[in-house]
């Protein structure tokens, strides 16, 4: 049984679930005292998007149906080895060597600041009564000048959606690989953008950008397809709860779905983040004119437009980030 | 407790209505001394289960509220300056400055979490750990994994039992994998309209039958509708409240204050056919 157990485990890890050792040990104590699947389930699962692949990887490994209540977590996009079954055209891209690549592997992305809550030690601003206190005991007692302490700085969160479909598939590599080298730099939140929305930060916290791009490519299941901004700008503002962000979307505004749409879910988007930055590859060419409707939709919503198609355009785009 | 459906009568016996996968989970973190990590939508009654845990198992409950910048001298403990002060200067006069003696417990203020380990066993409620910070998570996961603090100036204070811990979190922001791999982690759903049903009557006594249902209908359909905020547990309470203060029999348009907290999910639900 026990063999068994750990088999599924490793079948799980392929499904993309992070069961490192310590996982599987807790899993196996725990199916001493309940029953297998909830035993795995709270053991092994440490996100909502992992519910899915496990029941879908618990039905195929030890067959019935898992005794889940019900299923309303809904997901946008998941890839689990065992079903795969999507009207779309799920295309696997296998991601080739792109020219680029050893350039912007060269960036040293910056985050963007905020003023932190957090208190750390200062030469001026509030005092310090702590530190006062432990001045004073230390010399026995004596009047110490009053230390003192102040917020600090801190990086701001930042968000880059990628917009992934046919239109901007000659980008989309090099976007990725910009994405995985922002990952390793600072705290990001990346999500691609097609007919659906997908969340790929996970597959890029993986250090080798490779295999990081591999596994994002296996996660996105609307490389090259059609685009929906608008739709999934709203399953993003849905998503994302977090206030105050630094929002990159890189599009060209080519938009197959209503724009009126796109433009409310811009206007809200913009109203919980910081700054909303769009990068539009088309807007570095000569003689380009904002006429998409994505992009007219899109324009009065957005703090800045800037380009996005060469290396350097990505420095500026850096750039305009870190002064956010 | 030895069984999960043993803990889901306490459970229920404490006010909370438990579906198996809750009680299993509760179960678990019982048996095998972990927090217990929840997740879950807002109003899916993360909170009001560790009220019901420390209710059921007959324990006290220490709290702790989390936000960003939190830190040790709020969760942990301080030292109560004032009164170290005090003591020195008396001290001073009799001449015998004794640095030791100002580290002793009674110059110790236990915040919550060092009340936990000191009071265990207990229930701990770290709530929302999402709006804490990276820093915090890391001082946390030290507490939550040796069950014990040590104090520099004063030595270890280790807890006899562990606490049960549960955490919860809204996810506005992902926590560490390092807190999540001490956890067992549990995503709680909206319940099932029987249960929501059930929920009702049992923490509003004097609910009709027919209303609680018709109020778990129209909310259970609210979900669907893909809302910026969608209803919660709390939020089908405070209706029927308000339904019931009102003397209503059946949920209307003028009461959805009490539900939908948005322009444009209120404007939603009116086009809809969901309340008359």
């Amino acid at each position: 049984m026990t063999e068994a157990c750990v088999g599924f485990t490793s079948v799980l890890r392929g499904a993309g679930l992070q069961c490192g050792p310590d996982r599987v040990q807790a899993f196996l104590r725990a199916t001493e005292h309940v029953d297998l699947y909830w035993a795995g389930r709270l053991t092994l699962c440490a996100d909502p998007d992992d519910l899915p692949r496990y029941d879908a990887v618990y039905r195929a490994y030890f067959g019935g149906t898992p005794p889940r209540p019900r299923a309303t977590v809904e997901l946008d996009s998941m890839t689990v080895g065992v079903a795969a079954s999507d009207v779309e055209v799920l295309k696997h891209k296998d991601i080739s060597e792109f020219d680029a690549a050893p350039l912007i592997a060269r960036l040293r992305p910056l985050p963007p600041r905020r003023r932190s809550r957090r208190l750390r030690k200062a030469r001026r601003g509030r005092v310090d009564l702590a530190r006062t206190v432990r001045a004073m005991i230390e010399t026995g007692g004596e009047i110490a000048l009053p230390r003192h302490r102040r917020r600090g700085v801190k990086a701001r969160r930042l968000v880059l959606l990628i917009d992934v479909s046919g239109s901007m598939a000659p980008y989309s590599d090099a976007l990725l690989r910009f994405a995985h080298v922002i990952a390793h730099a600072m705290p990001v939140e990346v999500r691609t953008i097609g007919t659906r929305l997908t969340r790929v930060t996970r597959q890029l916290r993986e250090r080798d950008p490779e295999r990081a791009l591999r596994a994002a490519g296996r996660a996105i299941p609307d490389y090259e397809g059609g685009t929906r901004l608008g739709d999934a700008l709203r399953r993003f503002n849905q998503q994302w709860r977090q206030r105050g962000a630094v929002v990159v979307l890189f599009s060209d505004g080519w938009e197959r779905g209503a724009p009126a749409l796109l433009a409310t879910e811009m206007a809200r988007l913009r109203r919980v983040s910081h700054k909303v930055v769009w990068a539009n590859p088309h807007a570095g060419k000569a003689g380009y004119e904002p006429v998409q409707r994505g992009v007219v939709a899109v324009l009065p919503h957005v703090d800045a437009m800037v380009a996005g198609h060469s290396v350097h355009a990505l420095e500026e785009l850096l750039k305009e980030v870190r002064r956010a | 407790m030895e069984s999960p459906e043993e803990l889901a009568a306490g459970l229920d016996g404490a006010g909370y209505l438990p579906d198996g996968g809750v009680a299993t989970a509760a179960f678990l973190a019982l048996r095998m001394g972990r927090p217990l990590f929840l997740e879950g939508e807002p109003g899916t009654g993360k909170t009001s289960l560790a009220l019901a845990l420390a209710k059921a198992l007959d324990v006290p409950l220490i709290r702790l509220q989390c936000h960003e910048g939190i830190d040790a001298t709020q969760a942990l403990y301080d030292w109560d300056y004032p009164r170290q002060l005090m003591h020195l200067r008396v001290l001073e006069t009799r001449g015998e400055v004794d640095e030791a003696s100002l580290y002793t417990r009674r110059f110790l203020l236990a915040r919550p979490l060092l009340q936990a380990l000191e009071n265990a066993p207990c229930v701990l409620l770290v709530d929302e750990i999402d709006r804490a910070d990276d820093e915090f998570e890391a001082f946390l996961l030290e507490v939550l994994s040796e069950n014990a603090v040590s104090i520099p100036e004063f030595g270890e204070i280790r807890a006899t039992t562990p606490p049960l811990t549960v955490l919860t979190s809204n996810r506005t922001r992902e926590v560490h994998d390092a807190l999540k791999r001490r956890c067992l982690y549990h995503w709680l759903e909206h319940p099932s309209l029987d249960r929501e049903v059930a929920i009702l009557r049992r923490t509003l006594p004097g609910l009709d039958e027919r209303l609680a249902r018709k109020v778990a209908e129209a909310v259970g359909q609210m979900r669907g509708l893909d809302l910026l905020k969608p209803p919660g547990v709390a939020e089908s309470l405070d209706w029927a409240r308000a339904l019931q203060a009102l003397g209503r029999t059946e949920p209307d348009a003028t009461t959805l204050g009490a539900v939908l907290k948005y322009r444009e999910d209120a404007d939603r639900v009116i086009g809809s056919t969901i309340v008359g």
